[in-house]
């Protein structure tokens, strides 16, 4: 483990991504070396066996989807701009922020944060969650004792509380608004990445 | 005078213990036909006197009576019987406090089991017997206390600890230190007033006394806390200190006793102190470390002697705390660190029956020890001759507490700054809240000398303290942290929407943090990594081959899994991702009935979902639970979900679902390791198929290609899609995915072995991919050709001229290849 600057001079357009992300220049270092680190050989960019590595993840139920939120677009290669610009989702949220209107928002704002995991439900992109898409994330987080029926008729009901313009899908609006009392911040953050 | 160390009362050594039951049974007769006596004042053993019962036995004698028919010889079985006896009221103890369930919610089992241990008490009391003397000197500390210092060392989360050591050391040391000093002097100004009439405690006294009741305990602390869902940077803390501030108890109590006879005490004794600290801390751990490698390092060779492979893991651990206890340092750290040491080696080593064995025998061991303690604790309660004193006890539980409080405080605000997730109040709470004494304490103030007039007071506080702080603490704090975790907002108000969102929000998060790692240990993690790879696995590790860890998880889950779904051969389906819920789902898809919901159907779906939503890694303790094993279930299901679904989305009704595809590429093998050297041959000898073609499916994901692999001749299909997805990218998918797929179904035991024929039925008109090799192929290009029409169907590989080995492995008989419309 370098130097903090030394390691900072090696990661190229260190400024842009530091004032893009708002991440501090030591936590560069350590997403750099744990970029490094996941890459065990040493191509310079990420592949998706290299999140499959990770044994946590794996037992995640979201776990692939996690995953395939970083390689968006069907991209086989994740360079380390691609990774901390997503993992600047997860940093809490700078209370103190002015709200101007001009300048565009901070990745990890509110509503950013809930895109990304809209993005985890909505698979196939088209901007609303469907039914069949909202099916498989509860399957995958519901145990398997967890009848089909049972699991049809939670889904109807999330679809039937959020769904306000009738159309059997949830759009992204509809789901920022069903969220609406939920403080994303502290649920979509990670302390440590402050 | 001699440094007593803190098991002996005295120079116990050249005195047979009465208590130690081996020594009684070597000697054959308990010619003493009471209960067994107490440590406390008794001579030596008589020598046994003949048993005029046994010579009639031995010798009938043709001059007298006749041969007795029916005789009986209690003396003789005395000892284990009542071993046996006690034992066995224990467990139906703890069997009887299951029956009823709601009482284990509210009430700790430790609770409990004091509690029947005073009612016992009371009996015996009563009837004027003697109860045996447990815990009160070489028994306890000698055979009851290793092997709950085992267990609780053994399975002790590795990852969790090793992130937050410095923590645990911190609280264990600096913490006990604190508390001991503090409550010590307190106490001594209160003996100075003399209302309490207890003025002739000197402070050397005092401070032997505080040292004994700061010792948190590990056995009441876990019992308690894993009840309560308590996180788990808390609950590591906690469990670490409680076994490390043993090493700080020891010296204290040998400092002060030592000082005791000192004059006075100068400089030099406490600067020997201060070594001596270190003496007996990193002599612990050394001969922790030296035991765990030499026991990674004997499995290394068990290959031929399985039988007693778990023997070794429970010598070798005892001997480390025997030794240690020979030396008089810390004996509860050497086993703790013996059985961290060499648990992961040895579980490489060894085989998997041993492995089960050697995790069972240490849970029940513990378990056993632990209730026979508790149990004990309350019947020994009523039985010793207690000395009240309402001032000195009150005011030591008024100390314990709050000096306990603060130094938690005090001490979270120093260390805080230094950790990647700082606590926060409601963790101090729980921290501060979890520090309960329990047996050690005890026995340890029986072991006092008695030369200290007021040992009876000592007795009866700490058994105050001690019951004060197991009952009342370990029946109010999970209130309490329910009362501190409930939200301003009502949960009966959350929609489903909001309680499924904020679920995959959480898991999306613990998912995040551990894409990124823990940050600041990560640099010596590594380090220790590329040491143990390069060095110390080649040293103990009988194979050696570097596992990948998602490998070896697959392998474990997958081995367990088929092992679980074999047993269940009655047909369980509704255990296993079935055919069924396939079709079901296929039907009910087309339902465009809007449902309503009642009241009551919407409380059954929270119900539903708040039981049945898999839980956040991080705050779960299911794997620390102490009186049950780990257990892998949810991440079985997760892997078995997957693979249903990955099946599930290669549907042709899923066009739409490119990317899911996708995402099932990462279950290969890292690229660029191969499969052939992974796998232990040993271990395919007791597994059956299914354990083969899950190792099988394993390729990684293009490196493969044009190699040769080792199959099965009834294994894969050597199937290939004839009509593709509609990207490349996921033709190359398959690959990735025929190994999940083919674990998933293998399971299912109605039908044959072969992983492609579970599929048949249901992917008769999917294009899904079946356990094979044969989709791999290099030629995009060849199968972009074919345009996306009509189910596409499998047809058994023919000889499409695309390169590539592809293995000619058998078709199955009973597959039905349709001639797709394309080709």
């Amino acid at each position: 483990m370098g130097s903090t600057a030394s390691t900072l001079s090696k990661i190229p357009d260190v400024e842009t991504l530091m004032q893009e992300t708002g991440f501090t220049p030591a936590h560069m270092v350590r997403l750099y070396d744990r970029f490094k680190a996941l890459d065990k050989e040493r191509k310079g960019h990420l592949c998706p066996q290299d999140f499959g590595a990770i044994k946590e993840l794996a037992e995640n139920p979201i776990g692939d989807r996690i995953v395939g939120a970083f390689f968006s677009q069907g991209q086989e290669t994740l360079d380390f701009h691609s990774f901390v610009r997503i993992l600047a989702h997860f940093r809490p949220v700078d209370k103190d922020r002015p709200r101007d209107p001009n300048v565009p928002e901070p990745i990890n704002s509110r509503s950013n944060k809930l895109k990304f995991a809209f993005q985890l439900y909505d698979q196939d992109k088209d901007g609303k969650i469907s039914r069949a898409e909202l099916l498989q994330v509860l399957r995958a987080m519901l145990e398997m004792q967890v009848t089909e029926e049972q699991l049809e008729s939670i889904a109807d009901r999330t679809i039937q509380e959020a769904d306000l313009d009738r159309d059997e899908a949830i759009s992204f609006d509809e789901f920022r608004k069903s969220l609406e009392k939920v403080n994303i911040d502290h649920k979509m953050s990670i302390r440590f990445l402050r | 005078m001699r440094r007593r160390a803190r098991t002996m009362p005295g120079p116990y050594r050249y005195r047979r213990s009465l208590l130690s039951p081996v020594v009684l049974l070597s000697m054959g007769y308990g010619s003493d036909a009471e209960i067994p006596p107490k440590a406390t004042g008794r001579p030596a053993v008589e020598l046994p006197q003949p048993n005029p019962l046994d010579d009639a036995q031995a010798f009938p004698n043709p001059d007298k009576a006749n041969l007795p028919v029916f005789t009986m010889n209690y003396p003789r079985i005395q000892i284990p019987f009542e071993i046996t006896l006690w034992v066995l009221l224990a467990s139906f103890a703890k069997i009887g406090f299951h029956i009823y369930h709601k009482i284990t919610i509210w009430v700790p089992e430790t609770c409990l089991l004091i509690s029947v241990g005073l009612i016992v008490g009371a009996i015996m009391h009563s009837v004027h017997e003697e109860p045996p003397a447990v815990l009160t000197s070489n028994v306890f500390f000698l055979y009851m206390l290793p092997p709950i210092v085992l267990d609780s060392g053994y399975f002790m989360p590795t990852r969790p600890f090793f992130e937050n050591v410095g923590t645990v050391l911190w609280f264990a040391i600096v913490g006990t230190l604190w508390n001991s000093i503090g409550i010590g002097i307190s106490l001594y100004g209160i003996c100075q007033i003399e209302a309490f009439g207890v003025q002739d405690i000197n402070l050397q006294e005092n401070l032997l006394f505080s040292t004994i009741i700061s010792a948190v305990d590990p056995v009441a602390v876990l019992t308690v806390f894993e009840d309560v869902s308590i996180n788990e940077q808390l609950y590591i803390v906690v469990f670490g200190e409680c076994l490390f501030n043993d090493a700080v108890t020891v010296v204290l109590y040998t400092l002060f006793n030592h000082v005791a006879e000192l004059p006075e005490v100068g400089a030099v004794d406490v600067f020997l102190g201060v070594a001596r600290f270190f003496v007996v801390g990193l002599g612990g751990l050394v001969f922790g470390f030296l035991f765990g490698f030499v026991a990674a390092f004997t499995t290394r060779f068990t290959g031929k002697v399985r039988e007693i492979e778990p023997l070794f893991i429970f010598m070798y651990s005892y001997l480390a705390y025997l030794v240690a206890e020979l030396f008089a340092i810390s004996s509860i750290m050497a086993i703790v660190t013996c059985a961290l040491t060499m648990k992961y080696y040895v579980e490489e080593n060894v085989s998997q029956r041993s492995c089960t064995t050697i995790r069972h025998v240490i849970k029940m061991l513990g378990t056993v020890s632990e209730t026979l303690i508790f149990f004990f604790l309350g019947v020994v309660t009523i039985t010793t001759e207690h000395e009240w004193n309402w001032g000195y006890i009150l005011f030591t539980l008024l100390f314990a507490i709050l000096w306990r409080g603060l130094g938690i405080l005090v001490l979270t605000q120093i260390i805080n700054p230094f950790r990647t997730i700082p606590f926060n109040f409601k963790d101090q709470f729980g921290l501060a809240y979890g520090g309960l004494r329990g047996a050690i304490s005890f026995a340890l103030v029986y072991t006092l000398p008695e030369t200290i007039g007021r040992k009876k007071l000592f007795i009866t506080a700490t058994i105050t303290i001690i019951i004060f702080t197991v009952f009342i603490q370990g029946i109010s704090v999970r209130p309490l942290i329910e009362l501190m975790n409930v939200r301003k907002t009502n949960r009966k108000l959350e929609t489903i929407n909001v309680e499924i969102h904020t679920r995959v929000m959480e898991h999306t998060v613990a998912g995040i943090e551990d894409l990124c790692g823990q940050w600041s240990h990560y640099y010596w993690k590594d380090k220790f990594m590329k040491f143990n790879n390069r060095i110390l696995r080649k040293i103990l590790i009988r194979d050696n081959r570097a596992e990948s860890s998602i490998v070896a998880l697959y392998k474990k889950l997958e081995l367990q899994s088929a092992m679980d779904i074999l047993e269940s051969v009655s047909g369980d389906i509704s255990a296993a991702p079935s055919l069924i819920s396939l079709h079901e789902e296929k039907k009910n898809a087309q339902k465009p009935k809007k449902p309503k919901f009642l009241a009551s159907d919407l409380r059954n779906m929270h119900e539903l979902l708040s039981k049945n939503m898999y839980k956040i890694r991080q705050r779960t303790v299911e794997y620390t639970k102490k009186t049950s094993l780990p257990n892998d279930v949810q991440a079985r299901e997760i892997l078995m979900r997957r693979h249903t679904s990955i099946r599930r989305s290669l549907r042709a009704g899923s066009f739409r679902e490119p990317d899911v595809d996708k995402t099932y590429k990462y279950f290969s093998l890292p690229a660029g390791q191969s499969l052939h050297s992974r796998f232990p041959r040993k271990r395919n000898s007791h597994a059956d198929d299914q354990e083969t073609m899950s190792e099988i499916n394993y390729p990684p994901v293009r490196s493969r290609f044009g190699q040769p692999h080792r199959t099965p001749s009834h294994a894969m299909m050597p199937l290939r899609r004839l009509d593709t997805l509609e990207e490349v990218p996921s033709v190359v998918n398959l690959v990735d995915e025929h190994p999940t797929e083919g674990k998933g179904r293998h399971g299912v035991s109605r039908l044959s072995s072969s992983v492609s024929d579970s599929r048949i039925p249901a992917a008769r008109q999917h294009y899904g991919s079946s356990g094979g090799h044969g989709n791999r192929n290099g030629e995009p290009e060849d199968e972009e050709q074919q345009p996306l029409s009509p189910p596409p169907a499998w047809a058994p590989e023919q000889d499409q001229g695309n390169g590539g080995a592809r293995n000619p492995l058998l078709r199955r008989p009973q597959w039905n290849p349709r001639k797709p419309p394309n080709n």
